[in-house]
């Protein structure tokens, strides 16, 4: 495998909307990629959003341009479900060894669906944040790419697992791979690995994991998602009731020396579209409460910001909340805090609170070698700022293989 | 020309079609040359099969009627003949139950595929595209020199263009910058001197000082740029740092800037930091003890009057200024009066360390600066008017882009009340600088894709395109110079640049047929196509971005692309099978948006989820490419319906050729005529926003139109063609 990528190869790792961006970036400038992603498919987080701030328009849109340059540029090579295992060496001569877990399902796959309804085991569903469940034998979403199906390990060696390979008839389903690892060359390596949301649990007085109807902003988003587990009905999770007064909680986990120091930047717009969703779900019937320190709308984020203030379904409240409690009878959440605006005490119900959760690093940078980290490796950002983040790592790393290739001619 | 199909029987196509039907098809009406069926044609031997039919058999177009043109695109990749893909498994097998509808859904794909086939040829990159890889950089402030070095260390040439006689902009005049790196706790030095050294020794940057560009003329690869003393230069990109103005703090009369020396907005308090430290106020020379700061001075502004944004770095660069003080004696009193405090990131340990440092930030909203240093606010905590006196106010006032002409509307004062003046002075049909977005910025719309500005190899960076500070600036710079780069790299392939990137096609026209009507001059959302001295139009291919929409813009229809033209979706219009009057089987035709209505459709598909078998779809470019010919031709064959599928438009539009969908619905909004003259109803043509993700929407939407053609009845033309 060491000739798929040599000190010439820019070695992407993630293949989230930073990671796709460094890669066909670099491979558009006529450099040769390997972008690897530990999960089966590209799309990372982003494809996980129903919608972007601040124009509302659907992430997949963005997503499908990308695989379309993708598929046409014969640069980029990907290797999902690949992890990387260690980054040795330095810049223009990297060893990087990846860990490749089995798909149980090779390229003979047509997508066709065959193996999923045989399989009758079922596991929780990641890709909406566990909050249904999905077929053992299954496609990702919609927009995954690879278009191939995964058979999860958990039923390897079950009968499931040979009810899938007798129903593919490409014979797609191989339950001999087998882990594997191995050792590829780099020249430079762009770090792309992104984030992940702070664990919601660790905010004891939020009661997130008590109360059912505590839950985050990325699950949120996965409410209003017409293809989520609602089917895009904005639902409380304890009892089904539909989730008209929402409480949204800014800088849950962020600018929090308990928690995260830093601000992560992208949950007050994210609330802030949240109570759109709201209102396009429930009308003038839609109840969004902003608990917040300072709205962190910046630059033309404003107008958005200026929109939402317009919307007299929604209504902002200077404070932190000290801590959340449930009424027992209803399911309802209580917000117990100060409005610092005046001071006043206040013990708010809502139907649902939903924590606008800070942004952690998903994955620490390596130790022992230099990369460039692009996109949320690289600080708290939105797809904007990813972007260019992940545009200006293309260009570091392009500059080292190009260096690289001068000094050998 | 030598065409050949190839069948598949894979994902139930064999089981619910008559395949051996659909191969008689191919060959009797397609009149193609080899017809072959597969059970299973992307698996290696499939593809084995077909590599053999190009290789041995020599043939130079090949057919496959098997899944979307969006799966498996690794397995049929065969980039050196023409490909034309019949959508039988998510476009029929996947939506359809066993029957003859199906069937003749699938026979009508396959046929329209045929006929696309023979009209489509393997683009060769266009003949004139420009080969200078060298980068003009248009701007020398921190935005400008980055991008230049960052473009100069990859390998590539770069020229910089300063109006001024120095380099280092803005970032020159401060006396510190904030602080980029851990542990985000003091002002840092700003690094202008170095990265102006850098640049200066670097050889392969030169240097045009005291400058400004006077024309810009030509396309990626083959920029012709003259500068104000005379020069001519040959650029392949350009990335305009032109950065900003500060808003003029005088036009806010409520804070008395100008009246008293001791009121500056944010660059006068750096240039007193500059002077001397501790800082000394203006008026008397005496060290300041009490320093107010007035937090967005004439931003985030509702009245209509001033700056209706946010400038992104004020919070932290009052926090940095307050610490000049702080940090040279923590006696001085240095109150910042704000509304939101906006230091996202890492930003907040530098606000915790200003913290630790005594600044005392109050929540208020400041009405009025008396020139006495009287500071007049509402205290929004204690929810009450009250006033400091200080005895130097500082006024946050915010960036105002320096973008040149909108092109919109020439004479346009920018937020200053100043006179417009051109940045690059474009010899381009469609003006002088680059669109805006909003507010006088050059960003782009696309949240995925920040740097599409619609004037192909030619980028902003920095403030100009979006209000940003330092630390943004050298990241959006950085990124800049690699599109820039690449701008290069594609021209001189004669590739497109984004979205379709790596298309080789470009506009062919024919201009004897030209009626020199400027429609596609006119509507080209990428100014890429300027007039001759005879109004004709010049194609420059290296800032085409193959859109199409100058194709569906013309009424003589003299414009195609090589893979792409009015004569290769014509023909599978036409190739339709239409049922006569007597079947009572209507035919709707839909075009789609190929990047996301027919995505949508197609993950339909893949979800099986069911709709009307009357349908037949085409994949468009964007649907600024639809011809009214198709829709005329359609019509006059007997199609008893037309759905135009494309993106959003309007101010939050997603169409990823900007105007393209806006286009088609300003077009299709004058189709009433055509349909009275054809003594049509107005329902038989309809055009509907469509997005990606309306998997389920999508095939609601064509039902509803399949009922409604119901009720209106069949087309009154059908047998008349």
């Amino acid at each position: 495998m060491r000739d798929i990528a040599t000190s010439q190869t820019i070695l992407v790792v993630g293949g989230g909307v930073s990671g796709m961006t460094a890669a066909l970036e670099a491979a558009e400038c006529g450099k040769q990629v390997l972008l690897v992603e530990k999960s089966p498919t590209l799309g990372g987080r982003t494809a996980l959003l129903y919608r972007y701030f601040p124009k509302l328009c659907h992430p997949t849109c963005g997503l499908e341009i990308n695989l379309r340059r993708l598929k046409g540029n014969r640069n980029v090579r990907v290797m999902t479900m690949a992890e990387v295992v260690r980054v040795e060496g330095r810049r223009g001569d990297y060893s990087v060894t990846l860990r490749v877990a089995p798909r149980f399902v090779n390229e003979n796959c047509t997508a066709c669906g065959a193996c999923a309804e045989a399989v009758g085991a079922e596991i929780p569903n990641p890709w909406n944040y566990n909050l249904n469940r999905m077929k053992a034998a299954y496609l990702p979403h919609a927009m995954a790419y690879p278009q191939r199906y995964v058979l999860d390990a958990s039923i390897a060696g079950t009968p499931d697992a040979e009810k899938a390979r007798t129903a593919c008839k490409y014979g797609a389903i191989d339950l001999e791979m087998k882990e594997q690892t191995l050792t590829v060359s780099a020249g430079a390596v762009v770090w792309a690995t992104g984030w992940k949301p702070y664990d919601a649990a660790k905010i004891q007085p939020y009661g997130y994991g008590r109360y059912a109807n505590v839950i985050t902003s990325v699950e949120f988003e996965r409410l209003a998602d017409p293809h989520g587990p609602t089917g895009g009905r904005i639902v409380r999770p304890s009892d089904g009731k539909e989730a008209k007064n929402i409480a949204f909680i800014q800088c849950a986990g962020s600018r929090d020396e308990n928690h995260l120091r830093h601000c992560s930047r992208i949950c007050c717009m994210a609330s802030l579209k949240h109570t759109q969703f709201v209102r396009e779900a429930y009308g003038e019937a839609a109840r969004s409460t902003i608990y917040y320190i300072d709205i962190r709308a910046i630059d033309r984020f404003e107008d958005f910001y200026r929109k939402v203030r317009a919307d007299r379904t929604v209504k902002f409240v200077k404070s932190k909340p000290a801590r959340i409690a449930e009424d027992r009878a209803s399911g309802d959440v209580v917000l117990h805090g100060v409005d610092t605006e005046g001071y006043h005490r206040y013990a708010a119900q809502h139907d649902l609170a939903v924590l606008a959760i800070g942004m952690e690093t998903a994955v620490p940078l390596p130790q022992d070698a230099e990369v460039f980290p692009a996109g949320c490796a690289a600080d708290a950002l939105d797809v904007n700022r990813s972007v260019q983040s992940s545009t200006a790592a293309a260009l570091r790393a392009i500059q080292v293989v190009n260096r690289a290739a001068r000094a050998e001619s | 020309m030598k065409t050949a199909a190839y069948l598949c029987g894979g994902c139930g196509i064999a089981e619910q079609l008559d395949t051996a039907r659909l191969a008689a098809i191919a060959e009797r009406e397609g009149k193609v040359d080899l017809v072959r069926e597969h059970p299973f044609l992307c698996s290696a031997e499939g593809v084995q099969a077909i590599r053999e039919g190009i290789d041995k058999d020599g043939a130079t177009h090949v057919m496959l009627a098997a899944c979307s043109r969006r799966a498996k695109t690794e397995a049929f990749y065969f980039p050196d003949v023409a490909v034309a893909r019949a959508n039988l498994r998510e476009g029929v097998v996947w939506i359809q139950e066993k029957g003859e509808a199906a069937q003749e859904m699938a026979d009508d794909y396959v046929r329209m595929a045929c006929a696309e086939l023979k009209r489509m040829q393997v683009p060769k990159a266009g003949p004139d595209t420009g080969k200078s890889k060298r980068v003009l950089v248009v701007g020398g402030g921190i935005s400008g020199l980055t991008a230049a070095l960052e473009a100069a260390e990859a390998g590539y040439e770069a020229l910089i263009v300063e109006k001024e006689a120095a380099l280092g902009g803005w970032a020159a005049r401060l006396h510190r910058r904030i602080p980029e790196r851990a542990p985000f706790k003091d002002p840092a030095e700003t690094g202008v001197p170095a990265l102006v050294d850098a640049v200066t020794r670097n050889s392969r940057i030169k240097l045009q000082l005291g400058t400004t560009v006077a024309q810009t003329a030509g396309a990626p690869g083959r920029f012709r740029v003259t500068l104000s003393n005379g020069r001519t230069e040959e650029v392949g990109a350009i990335v305009q740092a032109s950065g900003f103005s500060l808003y003029d703090a005088a036009r806010l009369a409520e804070f008395s800037y100008g009246k008293s020396p001791d009121i500056v907005d944010q660059a006068g308090l750096e240039a007193l930091a500059k002077k001397s430290i501790p800082i000394r106020r203006p008026s008397d020379n005496k060290e300041v003890k009490q320093v107010v700061f007035v937090q967005c001075a004439g931003q985030r502004d509702d009245s209509g009057k001033h700056l209706p944004y946010c400038s992104g770095h004020c919070c932290a660069t009052s926090m940095k200024q307050a610490m000049y003080f702080k940090d040279a004696n923590p006696a001085v009193d240095t109150v910042v009066i704000y509304t939101d405090l906006r230091v996202p990131g890492n930003g907040e340990d530098f606000y915790r360390s200003a913290q630790a440092k005594g600044v005392t930030f109050t929540k208020g909203k400041v009405s009025a600066v008396e020139a006495d240093g009287a500071v007049k606010f509402r205290d929004l905590i204690l929810d009450e008017d009250t006033q400091i006196k200080a005895d130097l106010v500082v006024l946050a006032t915010g960036q105002v882009p320096n973008s040149g002409v909108n092109i919109d509307n020439p004479d346009e004062p920018d937020a200053n009340g100043a006179k417009p003046i051109s940045i690059l002075n474009l010899e381009y049909r469609q003006g002088s600088d680059l669109p805006r977005l909003a507010h006088g910025f050059s960003d782009s719309h696309f949240i995925c894709f920040p740097y599409e500005t619609r004037r192909t190899g030619i980028y902003t960076a920095g403030p100009v395109r979006r209000p940003m500070d330092i630390a943004q600036a050298v990241e959006d710079a950085t990124g800049a110079a690699l599109k820039a780069i690449q701008a290069t790299e594609n021209a001189a392939l004669g590739r497109a640049a984004h979205p379709r990137s790596g298309d080789l096609s470009f506009p062919l026209v024919r201009l004897d047929g030209c009626t020199q009507c400027k429609r596609c001059t006119v509507e080209c959302p990428f100014g890429a196509i300027d007039e001759d001295e005879k109004r004709y139009p010049v194609f420059n291919e290296s800032r085409c971005r193959r859109c199409s929409t100058c194709m569906g813009a013309c009424p003589v229809r003299v414009i195609s692309f090589e893979n792409y033209s009015v004569d290769s979706v014509g023909a599978q219009i036409k190739a339709v099978g239409i049922p006569d009057e007597t079947e009572e089987k209507p035919r709707i035709l839909i075009l789609a948006c190929e990047n996301d209505a027919y995505p949508a459709l197609d993950m339909a598909g893949l979800q099986r989820v069911k709709y009307s078998a009357a349908v037949r779809v085409i994949p468009v470019r964007c649907l600024g490419s639809v011809n009214q010919v198709w829709v005329t031709d359609a019509l006059n064959a007997g199609y008893d319906g037309i759905m135009l599928l494309g993106c959003k438009h309007g101010d939050d539009y997603q169409c990823h050729f900007v105007r393209g969908s806006a286009l088609a619905a300003e077009r299709m909004s004058k189709i009433d005529d055509t349909l009275k003259q054809l003594a049509l109803e107005n329902e038989r043509v309809i055009t509907c926003e469509a997005a990606i993700t309306d998997i389920a929407r999508l095939p609601r939407l064509i039902d509803e139109y399949a009922q409604t053609i119901e009720r209106i009845g069949l087309s009154p033309l059908k047998g008349f063609a």
